[in-house]
């Protein structure tokens, strides 16, 4: 694997050959000194053109777990408010270190286009627009499998803004690809039309979707990416998709997963948040595992060049 | 500036307003078309070989943006004066949202200058329907229309206001000005980039509803229909649209349409993979509406054939599909489309091609030509049907350079082109 664009273009021998390595990377956090030397000497380029806590600080503790060199960016502090194109940019750090670049954008396939228009590094999408979010998807699909086991055969039940969530169309693809039955339920005005074509089922009923789930994915609603409000106010999102303690009895002792940040009260009650079936925090501590495995494996299809490390 | 009278020798003319297509001499002299016939040769002509060739009334392309004054380094008078004979069109009328916008007859004078010194296509300028393109005071459509505006439109910017709209219309009859109007509703547009539906849903991209379109199509025919007036509808986009402009002309409403070449032959699926070659307003259509905008060209609901010709700076098509802007370029590749993918497979005849590119355009502009009639303007489009030629954006003439169409080989090309009886093109 030489870059990670999406889960799309990506097979499911390649996603298993992740997941299947990522153990490995958890066995690093629990070592006296938490680091492996496989990236030393290199460069890992952290583009992050959209604020990000948590992805950005998975992937810098990844890089460091990794023995590589994180070089930061972000828009508060970088050229980008100075009118520079990204691309430039984004030329500029490729010839400090042509690496590999993690790139979070606001644009839906920027890392497409860094890709193209920088071939020497290796490109991995931290999240773009509303169209991906491969890592996030990978570390759902690790989650899932160290409780349940299995991917395949499952019924993963996703609620919540589909239209604008890359989280969920990157989940989509990857269960789908695992052979998970994917159903799917939100406010009409957050169900984009032509689900089909990403091998999921809509609802209109969040207890249809939950109906004998396996695991349960919340996703987050994101007031700051709707144009004019789709919703009419929080309290009602809460009390028609909210996941509450009696709407996962409805499932199969699903676990519930969430992609961070919570919104308590909106999308999800504390009571689940905080329960005995929640793996958030599972998710976020499996989440630096997978992205070393990322990371590990693209810098294994690189050549390492002569003078670096 | 005299020219020497011209004879293309033995070219297929092509004249469906005389309803001729036949083998003949065709005789321009002082800036007009002086015979059409056989054996026409006089001492002192320049001949222009053309058998083999199809001669037919110039092309005049009724929706072109040549940037200028304002934004030069996109495209010039000149640049796309050059990209449009070079594609076979000896007219063109350009949209007014130059910087400043052109609502003023100063600035529709000063692109007239601009295209008398470039000295190659006819370019007409397109009057702001209203000041500043703001939507909401209209502009003096009788001194445009004096500086040598040929129609009002705030294309880009659609006219958002009925109040405004219906004023623009009543006006514009003291004038017989048509209207023409990029039909879009901007709120249902939101910050769509391609057309919503499963492909934008998968490619993770902001749709726009086909109702943006088809919403302001239908109240404006609405308005059109309350006035009396004349209404151009801008490149057709949808079923839905296509179908009210048919049911308006059966109305007996003053009321024509165009189509552009990229939504007679490709649908949403360009745009799915984020190429920003695809991107345009209205955005690529799907599949079920290209096939109607097909059937409303062939079936006459179509009265022009118009590019849309857009261009942009490399480096802004270069951006992200969400960031880049809308807008292709058409000039240099609409008459090889339409040989090639419309009149070869025989979707539309080629005398309907001739209609749809030169007398349609013309009699919604007002303006002569159309026709190979002694006494009509010499701007003529010579035909070469059987060579090929592949795409290629990097030999245009124009300073855009973004079309989907780029490396695809197409059958029938533009071998010349007269504009006011002077050779102004030939390949």
């Amino acid at each position: 694997m030489r870059q990670l664009l999406g889960i799309r273009g990506l097979s499911a021998p390649e996603a298993l050959a992740i997941l299947d390595e990522a153990p490995r990377y958890q066995d690093v956090a629990e070592q006296p000194v938490p680091r492996v030397p496989i990236l030393l000497g290199r460069t890992v380029t952290h583009l992050f053109l959209e604020p990000s806590t948590r992805t950005h600080a998975s992937f810098q503790l990844a890089t460091r777990r990794l023995s590589a060199e994180p070089l930061s960016f972000a828009p508060g502090t970088s050229s980008l408010t100075k009118r520079e194109t990204f691309l430039d940019t984004a030329r500029t750090l490729a010839s400090m270190a042509p690496d590999i670049i993690v790139v979070r954008s606001r644009e839906t396939g920027a890392p497409a286009v860094l890709a193209r228009e920088i071939p020497d590094a290796s490109v991995v999408n931290a999240g773009d627009g509303m169209n991906e979010h491969p890592t996030q998807a990978l570390l759902d699909a690790f989650t899932i499998r160290e409780r349940r086991g299995r991917i395949e055969g499952l019924r993963v039940a996703i609620v919540g803004d589909l239209l604008h969530s890359r989280v969920f169309r990157s989940n989509a693809r990857l269960l789908t690809l695992l052979g998970a039955e994917v159903r799917c339920s939100g406010p009409p005005t957050l169900i984009p039309p032509g689900l089909e074509r990403l091998g999921v089922r809509p609802f209109l009923r969040p207890e249809e979707a939950l109906a004998d789930a396996d695991a349960v994915m919340v996703l987050r609603i994101q007031i700051e990416r709707m144009h004019g409000p789709s919703i009419p106010s929080e309290r009602e999102y809460y009390e028609e998709f909210g996941l509450t303690s009696e709407r996962l009895a409805l499932t199969r002792d699903a676990i519930v997963l969430h992609p961070g940040p919570l919104n308590r009260g909106v999308e999800i009650s504390s009571a689940v948040a905080d329960g005995p079936q929640s793996v958030i925090l599972d998710q976020v501590r499996n989440g630096v595992a997978v992205r070393m495995a990322v990371l590990a494996e693209i810098a294994r299809s690189r050549p390492r060049r002569t003078g670096d490390g | 500036m005299a020219e020497p009278p011209v004879l293309i020798r033995g070219a297929r003319v092509v004249d469906p307003a005389a309803g001729l297509d036949g083998i003949r001499d065709l005789r321009l002299a002082e800036g007009k078309v002086a015979a059409v016939g056989l054996g026409l040769v006089e001492p002192g002509d320049v001949v222009f070989e053309a058998a083999g060739l199809v001669a037919a009334p110039g092309f005049c392309d009724m929706h072109v943006h040549f940037r200028e004054p304002g934004f030069e380094y996109q495209e010039t008078v000149a640049s796309g004066a050059a990209a449009a004979v070079a594609g076979g069109f000896t007219a063109v009328a350009c949209m007014a949202n130059t910087d400043p916008v052109n609502d003023n007859p100063s600035i529709t004078a000063h692109i007239r200058q601009l295209a008398a010194d470039a000295g190659l296509a006819r370019v007409w300028p397109i009057g702001a329907t209203t000041r500043g393109m703001r939507g909401e005071r209209i502009t003096e459509f009788g001194c445009l229309r004096r500086a040598g505006a040929v129609a009002v439109s705030d294309d880009g910017l659609p006219v958002r206001d009925p109040a405004v709209m219906r004023r623009a219309l009543e006006y514009a009859r003291l004038f017989d000005l048509p209207v023409i109007e990029h039909c879009e509703t901007l709120e249902l547009t939101g910050d769509g980039a391609m057309r919503e539906g499963a492909v934008a849903t998968e490619a993770g991209l902001p749709g726009i509803p086909a109702a943006s379109e088809f919403i302001a199509v239908e109240r404006n025919i609405a308005l059109a229909e309350v006035t009396g007036s004349r209404l151009h509808i801008a490149h057709l986009g949808t079923a839905r649209s296509a179908a009210a402009v048919r049911r308006a002309k059966a109305a007996g409403l003053r009321v024509t349409a165009e189509v552009t070449p990229h939504h007679l032959l490709l649908n949403e699926e360009a745009a799915g993979g984020c190429d920003t070659a695809a991107k345009m307003k209205p955005p690529l259509a799907s599949e079920a509406d290209r096939a109607a905008l097909v059937e409303a060209t062939a079936d006459g609901t179509v009265d022009a054939i118009a590019t849309d010709h857009a261009p942009h700076h490399e480096d802004e098509k270069k951006l992200c599909f969400q960031s880049a802007p809308f807008g292709i370029v058409g000039l240099e590749t609409a008459v090889p489309l339409v040989l090639d993918r419309l009149v070869m497979p025989g979707t539309i005849s080629l005398a309907d091609a001739v209609r749809l590119l030169s007398v349609g355009p013309l009699r919604i502009l007002g303006r002569p030509g159309g026709d190979l009639k002694p006494g009509s303007p010499a701007d003529i489009t010579l035909l070469d049907l059987e060579s090929s030629t592949t795409v290629r954006p990097e030999s245009f003439r124009s300073r855009g350079r973004s079309t989907p169409f780029a490396g695809l080989e197409l059958r029938g090309q533009v071998a010349a082109t007269w504009v006011g009886g002077r050779l102004v093109f030939s390949r």
